[in-house]
């Protein structure tokens, strides 16, 4: 193998697997390690910086850092990323010190938000202090997008919501709300510098299925469900309820209804319990709940009475794995079931849909009415409108919105100021800081904390299904927090190598607790991996390889399972090995990172 | 010193021995020699031979003197008996022991002032007495604990940190135990755990006394150029005569050596030592030609490594003295005290 290219800002920024499998690259350990030493606003602004919605994220994300987390692959549960998160927003003192400051003089750009959600309102954060002027329209009363309207009370505290969309709208932006934009090619008209949308997909999918039109009045989609009940217009639900979907709306579908007072709850998912949507933690939270879920049963039939639903029939189905990677459902062979219902919330999807962008604007849409992107810009066929958020590429998470609107922000900033987006688009970097401050002293504690991952405290639970209001999850307390935050591996801080300071004395290779070091023979990957103190099976972690040592061989190390403990350099007699923070720039507006 | 503890937790595809435990089990604590000190891959080697040999790591008598050297047993094997003895004094607590209970594998760890210096005289008789254990020295040919003085087995010419050349010849270990009537001599380099494992793992193997002279820099005071026990010098200058590889019982052998160079030792338990002779005319047999080969060499400045002499009809102190095969320890009381009536026949017989 050739010698790993160290600084290439991927290759330590995958070691880091939750900032790497995290779309906006925020910086977790660094934050862990704020809330390590109690500093929860820094930590908090730390996020803020990068993902933008803290608070709301430490409840709500989908989390894709934590299944990524080292500690998934040394043991078992990965630390409790998004819980931390949280207590850095729970815990937070006053933070307007620390706020970017916005130009009263604005620099004559004007920039047009359409839809206050997520993607939004970061566009907005991220431009704001560079003196743009910011009009943003939404048709709902209030700002935060689907952030407010999809999701329940008992997830997001409206307090936590409203502190974070504030904070931007706050900063100066000029906000519209009630405004249905009825025609793109009017919005053109008032000639804005640049558009952004941030619509969503706020079009849940129907089901056409024999009766569905006869009882249409006890049928509602999910998402507008969700909505009517978030702006209190919808207090209760009655009946015996079917929530037909296995993603996290048919989890809140199904535990608003328990709240809002229906006689059952039950949901109804075609495919099986491993692959649905939901995450996991809304899955237990559901059941934990008393809301059975069944799967394998895709429904054929509304049956109705006098336009009044009394139930729906559906097909007993298995799942056969082919091994093409995607399950396949045949008929069991069972009689078909029949459930009794007398309210239908149907949560199987949503679509990003933009029924009022006109077609002849020179705004093109692919097959699956998606406008077509650049994937790195986020510019549509129109130079002057940019997408983000679910309105992009469909339904994602929030997290997925603060990543798109940072990298929509650099193009709207591009072009506004003339520039290429491409060419000129700020490159990603790494800087690598020893943390070495002594003889045996680290800058960081190395030491590893073999804790198993602390269960998070909840609300009880009788109170908490008589109102909708109350937060089931109570979230981690500062004790919690601070033996959560210890188990954290430090993954951004870097086992690095130099060659020519090595005596091959083995002393790195005996110590490591994780056998992540070889001194070998070079070869190709493949027979490389077999080679090593300890299988290296997992090919999609990286080894580094140094360049030829004195002897003829090569240090291979397999970053798989290493606990960044530090022990490698600390018994190292010459620093050879050294542990070195990477700092990983992330291109994005106004970044703490990237100014000056 | 390391002040953070090594974790427990280890490689999740760490692999099993026969007994179901990892390498992980057979560790000791966490070194508080130098780092970089080629005494803790001694250590390693030992920790690995063992779990790979899969032997108990319970059943071990770990034995040493005084010196860094001394100081590893407790560097590996936690679960095993030990003994951290007087200068220059464990040959006899090893005697002592193995006499006591001979079921244990005895492992003794010494150093070139420990065997060479202060326990020379020990050293020789434990030789001579052919105690069934493996006596291994880490010798890095300095004083470390003092400060980095010559010791007895550095060579005549090497300096000292400040460029001062030792003014005496070297004792060479290896050859004294080849004279004295060692059934077991090896030597290696702790920089080269591929050559090391094998080596102690048949040593342990070996019924009879085996010993093995560890080459291992010591890097706060022996390790820089004009050194002839550094790291640099040793890598430069080893010529290895027979590679050793140990076979345990019911391994099918599929190592592609070249043919006509290798040699099958059977050892007592059915285990195979395979050694690759890297030099044709030499036969690890022959105990004069063994001798005079290395003491040849040395006048080069070579270092031959390897395992240089072997015995596979040795026999033991046990043998020699007709004890009985139940440690004596495990002896109990109507044995060893089985009543006048035998006291009689013991004395008429004598009369």
């Amino acid at each position: 193998m050739k010698a790993t290219n160290i600084s290439d800002p991927s290759y330590f920024h995958k070691v880091v697997d939750c900032q790497w499998a995290c779309p906006a690259h925020t910086p977790v350990p660094d934050y862990i390690r704020l809330i390590a030493e109690e500093r929860y606003t820094e930590a908090y602004m730390l996020n803020w910086d990068s993902n933008v919605f803290p608070g709301i994220l430490g409840r709500t994300c989908d989390r894709p850092c934590e299944p990524a987390c080292r500690r998934v692959r040394t043991e078992e549960k990965p630390v409790a990323i998004c819980r931390l998160k949280r207590v850095a927003a729970d815990h937070k003192g006053d933070i307007s010190p620390f706020m970017p400051r916005v130009p009263t003089k604005k620099n004559g750009k004007r920039i047009c938000l359409m839809g206050a959600g997520p993607a939004s309102l970061a566009v907005a954060r991220d431009l704001l202090p560079f003196g743009y002027e910011i009009d943003m329209f939404d048709r709902d009363p209030a700002g935060g997008g689907m952030m407010r309207s999809q999701i329940p009370a008992f997830r997001l505290p409206a307090d936590v919501l409203e502190e974070e969309v504030d904070l931007i709208v706050d900063m100066g932006v000029n906000a519209t709300y009630g405004y249905e934009i009825t025609s793109m090619k009017d919005m053109l008209a008032m000639d804005y510098d640049a558009y952004f949308v941030g619509t969503g997909a706020p079009r849940g999918r129907d089901l056409d299925l024999p009766g569905r039109q006869e009882v249409d009045e006890h049928i509602s989609i999910g998402i507008d469900w969700l909505g009517s009940v978030a702006f209190g217009h919808t207090h209760s639900i009655s009946g015996k309820v079917i929530v037909m979907g296995g993603g996290n709306t048919a989890m809140d579908c199904c535990r608003t209804s328990k709240r809002l007072g229906a006689e059952s709850v039950t949901v109804v998912v075609r495919s099986a319990f491993e692959v649905m949507k939901a995450s996991d933690w809304e899955k237990e939270d559901a059941m934990s709940e008393g809301i059975p879920i069944v799967n394998n049963r895709p429904p054929k039939e509304f049956i109705h009475e006098n336009g009044k639903l009394k139930g729906i029939v559906f097909e007993c189905v298995k799942p056969v794995d082919d091994g093409s990677g995607r399950l396949r459902y045949v008929p069991t062979g069972e009689p078909d079931v029949y459930m009794e219902c007398d309210h239908v919330l149907m949560a199987i999807g949503q679509e990003n849909h933009c029924p009022w962008i006109e077609r002849d604007i020179g705004l093109e849409f692919d097959k699956w009415d998606c406008p077509v992107l650049d994937e790195v810009t986020f510019q549509s066929t129109h130079p002057k409108v940019f997408f983000g958020g679910d309105s992009a590429f469909g339904p994602e998470n929030i997290i997925w919105a603060s990543a798109h609107a940072h990298q929509a922000a650099i193009s709207i900033h591009l072009l506004c100021q003339g520039k290429d987006l491409k060419e000129d688009r700020p490159p990603a970097g790494v800087n690598l800081i020893s943390q070495k401050m002594g003889v045996h002293q680290w800058s960081y504690d190395a030491e590893h904390d073999a804790s198993q991952r602390f269960i998070v405290p909840h609300a009880n639970k009788r109170k908490a299904l008589d109102n909708i209001k109350i937060e089931v999850e109570l979230g981690f307390d500062a004790r919690l927090g601070l033996k959560e935050a210890q188990r954290c591996l430090n993954c951004d801080v870097q086992t690095v190598f130099t060659e020519n300071l090595c005596i091959e004395c083995d002393a790195c290779v005996d110590i490591c607790p994780m056998d992540c070091i070889t001194f070998t023979e070079n070869a190709e990957e493949p027979d490389l991996r077999a080679m090593l103190m300890a299988p290296a099976d997992n090919a999609e972690q990286d080894l580094y390889v140094s360049e030829d040592l004195p002897t003829g061989r090569v240090m291979v190390k397999d970053e798989d399972v290493c606990l960044h403990c530090g022990l490698c350099a600390e018994r190292c007699p010459t620093n050879a090995w050294d542990m070195q923070k990477s700092v990983i720039h992330t291109p994005q507006l106004g970044s703490y990172a990237e100014q000056g | 010193m390391t002040f953070v503890a090594k974790p427990r937790v280890h490689h999740p595809q760490l692999p099993l021995n026969d007994l179901g435990l990892t390498r992980r089990d057979y560790e000791g604590s966490v070194s508080t020699l130098c780092a970089g000190c080629g005494h803790d891959s001694v250590s390693a080697a030992i920790v690995q031979a063992c779990a790979q040999l899969s032997l108990p790591p319970h059943r071990f008598a770990k034995v040493s003197g005084i010196g860094c050297s001394s100081k590893t047993p407790s560097y590996f094997l936690s679960h095993s008996h030990g003994f951290n003895s007087v200068h220059g004094r464990m040959p006899s607590v090893a005697t002592g022991s193995n006499l006591a209970n001979r079921d244990l594998y005895c492992i003794g760890v010494s150093g070139d002032g420990d065997s060479a210096s202060i326990g020379i005289g020990q050293f020789a008789h434990i030789v001579r007495r052919r105690i069934n254990m493996l006596y291994i020295v880490d010798n890095n040919g300095t004083y470390g604990l003092t400060k980095g003085q010559f010791s007895a087995t550095n060579d005549k010419g090497s300096t000292s940190k400040k460029g001062v050349p030792n003014l005496y010849a070297p004792i060479d270990l290896v050859s004294m135990a080849l004279q004295i009537g060692a059934t077991f001599v090896a030597r290696s380099f702790s920089g080269d755990k591929r050559q090391l494992v094998p080596l102690i793992q048949a040593g342990l193997k070996h019924e009879g006394f085996a010993f093995i002279d560890v080459i291992s820099p010591c890097v706060a005071f022996n390790n820089h150029n004009g050194s002839t026990k550094s790291y640099d010098y040793v890598r430069g200058n080893t010529g290895n005569v027979i590679e050793a590889d140990f076979v345990t019982p019911g391994v099918e052998i599929t190592a592609d050596y070249e043919p006509g160079t290798i040699e099958d030792v059977a050892m007592p338990d059915g285990s195979t030592l395979r050694l690759r002779k890297l030099d044709e005319q030499y036969d690890p047999r022959d105990r004069v030609q063994a001798l005079s080969h290395v003491q040849r060499a040395a006048e080069e400045g070579e270092v031959v490594t390897g395992l240089l002499y072997v015995d596979p009809d040795a026999s033991d102190c046990h043998e020699i003295l007709g004890t009985p095969s139940t440690p004596l320890n495990a002896l109990d009381e109507s044995v060893l005290c089985p009543g006048s009536d035998a006291l009689e026949r013991v004395n008429a017989s004598l009369r």
